[in-house]
C-alpha cells in the first residue's frame, strides 16, 4: 500500500506561485476576489507563505509553500464528529463535502491553518467557467475544503494502469502543484517505495517537517535552504 | 369567582406566591413585547444568515469561531446556576435555600436550550445537523458535548419538575386556569404524608445525581477547546476552570434574577437580605477561586515560555486584547471581591452590582478565550482581524431577550418560589434544625459511660 507524500525543496522555490494557480484551476477552487481578500476569506489549497528576514536593504525573502500536510496523525480528523474528514488507507486526509456540517472544529484543530471554509457560495469569474475541472466536485456553501493531493488524479492513474495491465508508475500520479512547478521544487510520490525520489529526499539531511514537535507526523517534507 | 379572587383569599405564602399567576401588570406586557420584538429581530437576523451563508457574519480565516461559540459557552455556563446550586444547597441541607431553589432551577432549564442552539446557529450547514446522529464519531469532543448537554437538560428538567408537583397539585385543587395544564402536570398527586415522603426521597436522589452531570457538562465544553493543539486552549486546567466559571456566572445570574423577581413581584419578604448576603458569600468564594484559576493558567503559560503560547498570552496581557482582558479581571475579581468582602455591601444593591459585573466579566472571559487564540495561529499570518457583524450581534441580543421572555412567561404559569417548601420550613425545619444543632453538641459524659 502506498503512503503518498511530498518533498518541497525550499532552495528551488522562487515564490512564483504557479503551484497556487495550478491548484486553483485543477481543483475548482472558488475565486473570491478582492472582497474575500479583504475579509480574510480567500481559499487557496496551496499557499506560498513569504517570510521576510532582516531589514531593508539587507532583506531576504524565503518562500514556503503550504499545502495540507496530510498528517499521519491528523488533529482534524480526530475532532470531526460526523466523520466528514478521515485519513484514508493511503495516507491522504480526505474531506467529504456532502457530509460536512460546517462546524469548523477541524479548521480550529489544524495547527497549519490549511483547512478552508466556504463562507459564501463559491463563485467564479465568467472566464473561468468553461475551464472548470469535471473531475472535481464544486463545493457548496458552508463546508470545509482542503488540499487532497489531487487524489482524483490517483483514481484516474490507477484506472489507466489497470487498463494497460501494468503497475502504477511514479510519474503516473502527480498533483497539479508538483506538475506545474517550473523549478521542480515539488517532488511527489510514495514515501514507502525506496526507489522513488520522494522517499530518498525525505531522508535527506536537509529534510524537515513543519512543527514536527507537535507529533502530527506530516507527510509533506521540506528541504532546508543551503546558504 | 375569578382566579384573582381565589388567590386573594389565601393565607400569606400562597397569596403572595400565586399572585403573579393571576395578575399581570401593564409593565409586564410592555417588557414582554419589547423582548418579543428583540427576539423576532434576532430570528430575522438568523433568517438572513440562512439565506446568505455564514458570510453574513464577521467570521473569517482563522477566526473560525466567534460570538456564537462565546455565547454557547456563556449560556451553558449561566445554566449552571440553577440545578447545580440548588442541588448543592439541598444536599448540604442549607435551610436558606427554600425560597431560592425554584427560581434557580428555572434558569437552568430555560437557558440551556438557548445555549445548546448556539453551535447550530454557528453551523455552515444547519440542514445537515442530523449527521451528528447518523454518522457519529465517538472520539470527537463535540459528540461528548451533545450527550452531556442532552443528559443535563433531561436531568435538570426532571429536577425542576419533581419538586414542583406539590405546588402544581395545590394549584389544580384551587382550580386556577388553565385547568387542563395543571391537571396534567400534577399527575394525580395527593399531598399525603406518604406521598410527601416518597417525593422527598426522589428529590434527595436526584439532587445527588445531577451534581456529577452538571460538572461533566462544563468540563466537556472546556475540553472542546483543550483537546486541540491551539496555544492557550491546549491546557489541562480548562475542564475545572470552565466548571468554576460556569458556577460563578450562574450564581451571578441567579442573584440578578432574584433582585428582579423581588422587585417586580414584591417578594422582599421571601428574598431577604440574608439570602443576598449568603449568595454574596458564595459569589465571593467563587471570585477568589476564579482568580486562583486564572492566575495559575496565565502563570503556567508565561513560565513555560513557548513561543506560540506567549504570542497569545501577550496579546491578552498587553496587546490587542488588553482592554477586554483587564476589564474581565476588574469585572470578575476586583469589583465582586471589593463589594462582597464587606458585610455592608453584601446587601441587595451591592450583590446585584457585583453580579452584573460578574456576568459581563464572564462573557468577556469566553471572548478572551475564543478570539485571541483564534487570531494567533501557529502558522504566522498577517492582517488578521475579527469584527462581529450585525447578524451575530442581533442573534446574540435575540438570545438574551428570548431567555428573558421565556423566564417571564414561566413566572406567569408556575410559582417562582416553592410554596410547599416554604411551608415545610415554617412547620418542620425550625424544630429539625434545633435538634440537629443539639446533636452536634458534646454528649453528657456521665450518660456515655453508663
Amino acid at each position: 500500500m502506498a503512503r503518498w507524500g511530498m518533498v518541497i525543496d525550499l532552495d528551488r522555490c522562487n515564490g512564483c506561485q504557479a503551484c497556487e494557480v495550478a491548484c486553483r484551476s485543477e481543483n475548482n477552487v472558488a475565486v473570491g476576489g478582492p472582497q474575500a481578500a479583504r475579509e480574510n476569506r480567500t481559499i487557496s489549497w496551496m499557499r506560498v507563505h513569504t517570510e521576510l528576514e532582516g531589514e531593508w536593504p539587507d532583506l531576504r525573502a524565503r518562500f514556503v509553500p503550504h499545502p495540507c500536510m496530510q498528517c499521519d496523525r491528523p488533529p482534524c480528523t480526530l475532532v470531526c464528529h460526523v466523520q466528514a474528514t478521515t485519513l484514508d488507507r493511503e495516507g491522504i486526509v480526505s474531506q467529504i463535502y456532502a457530509r460536512c456540517i460546517g462546524c469548523r472544529y477541524c479548521a480550529n484543530a489544524c495547527p497549519y491553518t490549511v483547512k478552508y471554509f466556504n463562507w459564501r457560495r463559491p463563485s467564479y469569474p465568467e472566464s473561468v467557467l468553461p475551464s472548470l475541472n469535471p473531475d472535481v466536485s464544486v463545493r457548496p456553501v458552508g463546508v470545509i475544503e482542503k488540499c487532497t493531493f489531487c487524489n482524483h488524479r490517483l483514481q484516474k492513474a490507477r484506472d489507466q494502469a489497470r487498463a494497460e495491465n501494468r503497475p502504477l508508475r511514479e510519474e503516473d500520479y502527480v498533483p497539479a502543484c508538483a506538475e506545474s512547478c517550473p523549478t521542480g521544487a515539488i517532488v511527489f510520490g510514495n514515501l514507502d517505495d525506496p526507489g522513488q525520489r520522494v522517499a530518498r529526499l525525505s531522508h535527506d539531511p536537509r529534510a524537515f517537517r513543519l512543527q514536527e514537535d507537535l507529533g502530527t507526523q506530516p507527510k509533506v517534507y521540506y528541504l532546508a535552504e543551503q546558504d | 369567582m375569578t382566579d384573582l379572587d381565589i388567590v386573594s383569599r389565601l393565607p400569606q405564602d400562597e397569596r403572595m406566591l400565586l399572585m403573579p399567576l393571576v395578575r399581570t401588570t401593564r409593565t409586564f406586557w410592555g417588557w414582554a413585547m419589547l423582548m418579543v420584538a428583540i427576539s423576532l429581530w434576532g430570528a430575522f437576523a438568523y433568517y438572513y444568515q440562512l439565506r446568505h451563508g455564514l458570510g453574513a457574519t464577521g467570521l473569517n480565516t482563522p477566526e473560525y469561531w466567534g460570538i456564537y461559540i462565546i455565547c454557547f459557552v456563556f449560556f451553558i455556563g449561566i445554566s449552571h446556576a440553577g440545578t447545580l446550586i440548588s442541588a448543592i444547597l439541598r444536599v448540604a441541607n442549607a435551610e436558606w435555600r427554600r425560597s431560592i431553589t425554584r427560581s434557580a432551577e428555572f434558569i437552568t432549564v430555560l437557558v440551556i436550550g438557548f445555549g445548546a442552539v448556539q453551535p447550530v446557529l454557528d453551523l455552515g450547514r444547519p440542514d445537515r445537523v442530523l449527521n451528528v446522529i447518523l454518522n457519529p464519531q465517538p472520539f470527537s469532543p463535540l459528540l461528548w458535548d451533545i450527550m452531556s448537554i442532552g443528559l443535563y437538560l433531561t436531568a435538570s428538567s426532571i429536577y425542576l419538575y419533581i419538586p414542583m408537583i406539590p405546588d402544581l397539585a395545590r394549584i389544580r385543587d384551587l382550580g386556577l386556569r388553565p385547568r387542563p395544564l395543571y391537571w396534567f402536570l400534577a399527575i394525580g398527586y395527593r399531598d399525603t404524608p406518604a406521598a410527601r415522603q416518597t417525593l422527598e426521597r426522589i428529590i434527595a436522589v436526584l439532587a445527588v445525581m445531577v451534581i456529577p452531570i452538571a460538572v461533566s457538562v462544563h468540563t466537556v465544553i472546556g475540553w472542546i477547546f483543550a483537546l486541540t493543539l491551539r496555544p492557550m486552549w491546549h491546557s489541562a486546567i480548562f475542564g475545572p476552570y470552565f466548571v468554576v466559571g460556569a458556577i460563578f456566572s450562574g450564581i451571578a445570574a441567579l442573584i440578578i434574577a432574584m433582585t428582579i423577581l423581588r422587585r417586580v413581584y414584591n417578594l422582599g419578604a421571601y428574598f431577604k437580605d440574608i439570602h443576598f448576603n449568603n449568595m454574596g458569600l458564595l459569589l465571593l468564594v467563587m471570585a477568589v477561586i476564579w482568580f486562583y484559576f486564572s492566575f495559575a493558567e496565565n502563570l503556567t503559560v508565561w513560565y513555560g515560555g513557548e513561543e506560540a503560547e506567549l504570542a497569545t498570552l501577550y496579546s491578552r496581557l498587553i496587546g490587542d486584547f488588553a482592554f477586554p482582558f483587564w476589564l474581565m479581571v476588574a469585572c470578575c475579581f476586583v469589583i465582586p471581591f471589593a463589594l462582597m468582602s464587606r458585610r455592608a455591601t453584601r446587601n441587595v444593591a451591592g450583590t446585584t452590582v457585583a453580579s452584573v459585573a460578574v456576568v459581563i466579566g464572564m462573557w468577556l472571559e469566553r471572548f478572551n478565550i475564543v478570539v485571541p487564540t483564534s487570531l494567533h495561529p501557529r502558522v504566522a499570518m498577517s492582517g488578521l482581524h475579527y469584527l462581529p457583524s450585525w447578524v451575530e450581534l442581533s442573534i446574540m441580543a435575540g438570545t438574551f431577550s428570548g431567555f428573558i421572555l421565556v423566564y417571564m412567561v414561566a413566572t406567569k404559569f408556575f410559582p417562582i418560589i416553592s410554596i410547599w417548601e416554604i411551608k415545610e420550613g415554617r412547620e418542620k425545619s425550625v424544630e429539625e434544625v434545633s435538634e440537629r444543632v443539639a446533636a452536634y453538641l458534646p454528649d453528657d459524659v456521665v450518660m456515655v459511660k453508663s
